[in-house]
Formats: C-alpha cells, sequence, structure tokens
C-alpha cells in the first residue's frame, strides 16, 4: 500500500485559479463582479473592458508567469545544488536583469522606446548567466561561488549607477524599480518576456530525472547516466530564461523562488521533481496574492510587490533556519 | 558470459602515476576483492572501470567496447556502481529511493510506469528493506541505508557491479551480510561484482578473487587461495602478516610492520 498524500498539484491550481480571478475582480477601482465578466466576453469598449482586459488581465498574465518562473526556477536550483537555500538570484542572473534595467534608466533610454527597460534587463540577465556559466563550470561549489561572485559584481555596478545617477529623479525611478512591481505593466510586457519565460520552462522542465537521481550524489547521479554538465548547463540556461525575463520585466522579487518550493515539498515526499510542478504553480499564486495586496492595501504611496514578498518571506526564512537548526544535528 | 577488460589504464595526477598502466581481465561470477594500501589507486581504478573517469592512457572494455564509446545511459543499464560514504541528500523514501536505480530505463517523464511495481518490491524483499519501504531514508541508520543503496544498484539487474568500499563504516553483523550478498551476486547469478576491501579476513573467505594494488600498479591478480600470501601482504601493505585456515576458515593477522 502506497500512503495516500493529498494532491498537491490539485490544490495548487484551486489556489491559484481562486487568486487569478481575485486579480480579476479586485483593484483600485470599483467595478461590480457582473461588469467585469461582461468586459470579459465583450468587445464594447466600456471602462469595466478597458480596465479588465487592458489592466488586470495583462497584470494577471504577467503575475502568473514570473511566478511560475520564479517558483520553477526555485525547485530545480534547489534540486540541482541539494541546497534548500538556493534561490533564482543565486546565480547572479536577478542582479544581472536589475543592472541592465537601471542601466537604461541612467541613460533614459525608456523615454525613446519603451520596451528599453526589459529589455536591456533581460540582455543583463543572460549576460550574467553567461558569465556564471564561463566562471563556474566543471562542479557544483564552482557553480556556487562563481553565482555569488557574479551577482557581487553585479550589485557593485548597481551602486555606482545610483552614486553617479544624472538627477536626483533618477536615482529615484532606479531604487523603485528594483523594489518590483506589476503595475503599469501592458501586453506589450506579457509578449517581451512570455516567450522567454515559455522557453526558460520548458528547458527546465526536462531536468526532473537529473535532480531526482542527484538524491542520491554527483557520483551515483553519474554512474546512472545522468550527464553532470549538461544538466547544469541546462538549468542555468533555464533559470537565466525564466527567472532572468521574469525580474527585467517586473523588477527583482524575492523569496518566491525560494519560498515555494519549501511549501509544497513535504507533500510530495522531498521527491525533487515532483516539486517542480506544484512549485511553479504555487509561485504563480503566492505572486498574484501579493500583488492583489498591493492593490487592495491602500497605502499613502504604492506599497511595492517586492516590499510585500520580502515582508511575508522574511519571518518563513526566519522558520527555515530554525527548523534546519532543529533537523540538522 | 560478462567480461571487463582493464588495458594498460594510468590515470596521472600532478606527474605522478596513481594507476600505473593496469591490465586485468575480469569475468561474471567473480567476486573480486580489490586491495591496497590508502592511496594505492583503488577508488581511482575503480572510477575508470565504471566509465566515470577518463584514464589518460589505455581503457576499459564491456564485452569488448570501451566504455567510454558506450552512452550513460546504455552504460548505466549493464554496470552499477556504488561510491564511498553513500548519503540521502533528500528525506525521500526508501521505496522511492531505490527506484532512481531505474533511472536509465525510464522515460524522460512520469513517475515509475507500474510494470516496474513487481521489480521494485522484488528489490526491497531481496535486501531485507520490506519494513522500511516507506521510512524517509535520511533517517535509516548506517547499515539499512547500504543496504538500500545496494538494492538501489541492484534493482537495473546489471551485469557488472563495483562498489568502492562497500563495508567501511558497518558493523561486523552487517560486514557479513553485505560480503556474503556481493558473494552470491557472482556465484549464484553470475555477475561480476568488484568491491574495495580494507577487511583482508573478509576478503580471504568471501572473495573469488583478488586484486591487489600498490602505488598504482597491479601487484597481483588471481584466486583468493592461491594470491593472498604473506609476502603480498608484505608488499602490498608493508606488514608482516600470516594466514590461518583456508576458505571460510581463513584469518589474516597482522603481526607488525616488516
Amino acid at each position: 500500500m502506497i500512503p495516500r498524500r493529498p494532491p498537491m498539484t490539485f490544490i495548487a491550481l484551486v489556489l491559484l485559479a481562486i487568486a487569478a480571478a481575485a486579480s480579476l475582480f479586485l483593484g483600485r477601482v470599483n467595478i461590480s463582479p457582473a461588469a467585469i465578466l461582461e468586459g470579459l466576453f465583450t468587445a464594447d469598449p466600456n471602462l469595466a473592458h478597458l480596465v479588465v482586459m487592458e489592466l488586470r488581465l495583462p497584470r494577471t498574465v504577467l503575475a502568473v508567469l514570473v511566478g511560475a518562473a520564479l517558483g520553477l526556477s526555485g525547485a530545480v536550483l534547489q534540486g540541482l545544488l541539494r541546497n534548500p537555500l538556493a534561490e533564482p538570484g543565486l546565480l547572479g542572473v536577478s542582479s544581472g536583469a536589475a543592472l541592465g534595467a537601471v542601466v537604461s534608466i541612467y541613460f533614459s533610454l525608456a523615454t525613446a522606446f519603451s520596451l528599453a527597460t526589459p529589455l536591456l534587463g533581460l540582455a543583463g540577465a543572460l549576460g550574467a548567466g553567461a558569465l556564471t556559466f564561463a566562471l563556474g563550470r566543471g562542479g557544483t561549489l564552482s557553480l556556487i561561488l562563481a553565482g555569488s561572485a557574479v551577482s557581487g559584481l553585479m550589485a557593485a555596478f548597481l551602486a555606482m549607477a545610483l552614486n553617479f545617477a544624472p538627477n536626483p529623479y533618477a536615482a529615484f525611478e532606479m531604487s523603485i524599480w528594483m523594489l518590483g512591481s506589476l503595475s503599469q505593466k501592458s501586453w506589450e510586457h506579457v509578449l517581451l518576456a512570455g516567450p522567454f519565460i515559455a522557453a526558460g520552462i520548458a528547458i527546465l522542465a526536462t531536468l526532473g530525472r537529473a535532480i531526482d537521481a542527484l538524491a542520491l550524489g554527483e557520483d551515483q547521479a553519474a554512474s546512472l547516466g545522468i550527464d553532470l554538465d549538461r544538466t547544469r548547463l541546462l538549468a542555468l540556461l533555464g533559470v537565466g530564461l525564466a527567472a532572468g525575463a521574469a525580474t527585467s520585466v517586473t523588477g527583482s522579487i524575492g523569496f518566491i523562488g525560494l519560498i515555494a518550493p519549501h511549501l509544497v515539498r513535504p507533500f510530495v515526499g522531498y521527491q525533487p521533481s515532483r516539486t517542480m510542478l506544484p512549485s511553479a504553480l504555487f509561485g504563480a499564486a503566492l505572486l498574484l496574492l501579493a500583488d492583489i495586496g498591493t492593490r487592495v492595501l491602500h497605502t499613502s504611496s504604492e506599497l511595492r510587490l517586492g516590499v510585500i514578498t520580502s515582508l511575508i518571506g522574511t519571518p518563513f526564512f526566519f522558520w527555515l533556519v530554525m527548523r534546519l537548526r532543529r533537523v540538522a544535528p | 558470459m560478462t567480461t571487463m577488460a582493464a588495458h594498460v589504464v594510468t590515470v596521472r595526477r600532478g606527474g605522478r602515476a596513481i594507476v600505473d598502466a593496469v591490465s586485468a581481465t575480469l569475468e561474471g561470477g567473480m567476486f573480486v576483492a580489490l586491495v591496497g594500501a590508502n592511496g594505492a589507486g583503488k577508488s581511482t581504478l575503480l572510477s575508470c572501470m565504471a566509465g566515470l573517469l577518463k584514464p589518460d592512457a589505455g581503457d576499459v572494455r564491456l564485452e569488448g567496447r570501451p566504455v567510454l564509446t558506450l552512452s550513460g545511459r546504455d552504460l548505466a543499464k549493464r554496470r552499477a556502481y556504488l561510491p564511498q560514504s553513500l548519503r540521502a541528500e533528500w528525506p525521500i523514501s526508501v521505496e522511492r529511493l531505490v527506484a532512481l536505480g531505474l533511472t536509465p530505463q525510464l522515460p524522460a517523464f512520469g513517475g515509475l510506469p507500474g510494470g516496474f511495481e513487481p521489480r521494485l518490491t522484488r528489490a526491497l524483499e531481496a535486501c531485507d528493506l520490506t519494513d522500511h519501504r516507506f521510512q524517509a531514508a535520511t533517517t535509516l541508520s548506517g547499515g539499512e541505508l547500504a543496504r538500500a543503496m545496494l538494492a538501489r544498484a541492484l534493482i537495473g539487474d546489471p551485469q557488472v557491479l563495483l562498489a568502492d568500499e562497500p563495508v567501511s563504516g558497518l558493523d561486523p553483523r552487517h560486514r557479513l551480510d553485505t560480503v556474503a550478498r556481493l558473494r552470491r551476486l557472482a556465484v549464484e547469478e553470475g555477475r561480476l561484482v568488484v568491491a574495495t576491501l580494507h577487511d583482508l579476513t573478509l576478503a580471504a573467505r568471501h572473495a573469488t578473487h583478488l586484486m591487489a594494488l600498490r602505488q598504482g600498479r597491479l601487484i597481483a591478480f588471481g584466486p583468493t587461495a592461491t594470491t593472498l600470501t604473506p609476502g603480498l601482504l608484505r608488499e602490498a601493505f608493508d606488514v608482516e602478516a600470516t594466514i590461518t585456515g583456508a576458505g571460510r576458515d581463513a584469518i589474516v593477522d597482522y603481526v607488525g610492520p616488516v
């Protein structure tokens, strides 16, 4: 007899559906649910239609894509590195994206071309990922070290950009961008980031067997026919595309990639490959909920998404530390 | 009959040959104890035989084909390898840990196909793990974990099993258990089993063949009864030893340094 566990994927799907619906129905502008449904399914260009189709729907879709990218990246990296603290930012990809975006703000490129910020962010993410891979070939430890070295380098450039900001407004814009947000995101952003996120997710999805076998350690995984170098390359590429594209459109959003795998892991028997799908769904649901929070909590200036995820994520981190201390001798 | 042949296998590290032109032909049915002092090159030779390490010169052939030309998956179906210091990295159940041994047989996606279920049950039974089937692998004792990893290695029904120090860290009862199991795999089931062993009494009693390394060179290879002599032990380990009894009653006793 195999003991029954709650079907985690199903639970995550239900949660995601609820969160997505709430994201469509809740917002700063009060529109009745009936009007929203009408707006969704008619082409009549009234206020409800515009708000739902042009504001809330792209925002919801983007939140799902970004949250799934972060959740899946976290699950794969934790499996690959067999480290519960691994998260998408570990490989320098997120800080590379942040640097690219900040450079575009520094040179006011966004005024000339509205998608300059995400495009440069993407370039930064891929560049940082390539640098990490070039430095960290050939071993898990060297990959982690290379990732933190690249993160450090990117952070140094970020600080420099802030330091030499052409005017206080640019400095302000850079810091705000780094707090992460889904507001003022349109279909353009979805179309820009979507293909990269989808490609990254597709690459990461192939790594289930490899990260499962790594539960036996690297030597045994290799003896089972797992090509470790190839696995590391694909993981870095997948995370670079998925998390890099996500960060380049939304700014830095911490903790989703760290938390989502931990929330699902005990319910799927700790098997790394089985955390992947529920973790992506949970990541999407968590990000949607956090984004709804930014919209319904009325604060004097907009509460940024990255702030909420950090506020929720940090206590979780404390809990994780306590638990690890209890479990590990 | 399975054959695995090493042909002048040489591995150099820092200008020194840690495996030096080792040639030997091993066959199914043999339980080979690979012995030698620390740093003699046992683990490195075993890694080369497993196809996990590319020798600087020479090659290892399985059924006449160089192991490095076989695809990882193909090779994984034919030979199983157990490294030193086994560890489960996640608290997955014993059943899942053992099923990981089927990785090369499985399609790229999805869970364990139903057809493998009886095989999993048999593998668990063969290594006395039925009671631990749903236990988290990280909570197993050393002996239980060693059995679980052995079940993991055997579930894919490999022709060759290469184990690096399979009994280190085990208590006497589990040492006897493991070595007896390895011998059965070779003698009764016709597989080739190669294991590095430090306990020479165990090797003398159970191994059908002995391979001895000294500073990377193969100094002896042959049936245990004729190969294991005080002279060999002096050469391989720099110790004076006496060997009393033979076969299942053999005792290797160390008298002192040379």
